[in-house]
């Protein structure tokens, strides 16, 4: 399942409604992104994403999970619009019947979105709003899960 | 055909969406790229360097080889920073 909204969510009870009565769930791995302010001095940052393309890309990505990892459940929730630093980005939660699944599928899927999901962050710091440039080491990260 | 800019490229270029009518010779993605950059100061220095930037059509990635039609939805962005 995925989902991309203004608001915020409540990681437990996004698990709960995920995982409630499918008793074949072992294991349940989440991960919460967060905005980073401190050394970076990022006052706000501004999530723009294409939407239509957005769920399809995440829908294809979790399918892909899906594919490769024996998956119980799965949840991936992103947000877009202003955020202040620590407030909550991005929800990816796999459930499975043994952990190795769950933790390969979630990192997968973090790494993943982050190269494939469009969205884009403008930072808003003291000196002025800046682009947030894509990072090596995140094509980096996500060429570890390419299949050769 | 329906254009879309995203991120810096819609400042740079001064608007998020534009349809305009497929460009006669203009049959790819690369192609359609190099005609807007003729269109003004804005699209020249958003459009320069194709290798900061992405496309897609009708919401799918694709690379610069690719056939574009009229109606196509065709999005340029550089590449994303989400997660």
């Amino acid at each position: 399942m995925i989902r991309v909204q203004i608001g915020d969510f409540d990681a437990g009870r996004e698990i709960e409604t995920l995982t409630s009565g499918k008793t074949a769930i072992g294991g349940v791995v989440s991960f919460i992104g967060t905005v980073r302010g401190g050394a970076d001095g990022v006052r706000s940052m501004t999530l723009e994403h294409y939407p239509g393309m957005t769920e399809q890309e995440l829908e294809a990505i979790e399918a892909e999970a899906n594919k490769r990892w024996k998956l119980e459940a799965s949840l991936i929730v992103h947000r877009y619009g202003k955020l202040l630093p620590g407030e909550r980005i991005v929800l990816v939660v796999t459930a499975a019947s043994h952990r190795a699944d769950a933790f390969a599928a979630n990192e997968f899927l973090v790494d993943w979105l982050k190269t494939k999901a469009p969205f884009w962050k403008l930072e808003e710091t003291a000196q002025g709003e800046r682009w947030v440039e894509a990072q090596t080491s995140d094509d980096q990260a996500a060429k570890r899960w390419v299949k050769s | 055909m329906k254009l879309l800019y995203f991120a810096w490229l819609k400042t740079k270029i001064g608007k998020a969406e534009e349809t305009l009518d497929l460009p006669a010779g203009v049959a790819t993605a690369g192609a359609l790229v190099d005609w807007l950059k003729t269109r003004g100061p804005g699209f020249a220095e958003a459009l320069k360097d194709r290798r900061t930037l992405r496309v897609a059509v009708n919401r799918r990635y694709v690379g610069w080889d690719f056939a574009v039609k009229p109606g196509d939805e065709i999005a340029l962005f550089p590449p994303v920073t989400g997660g």
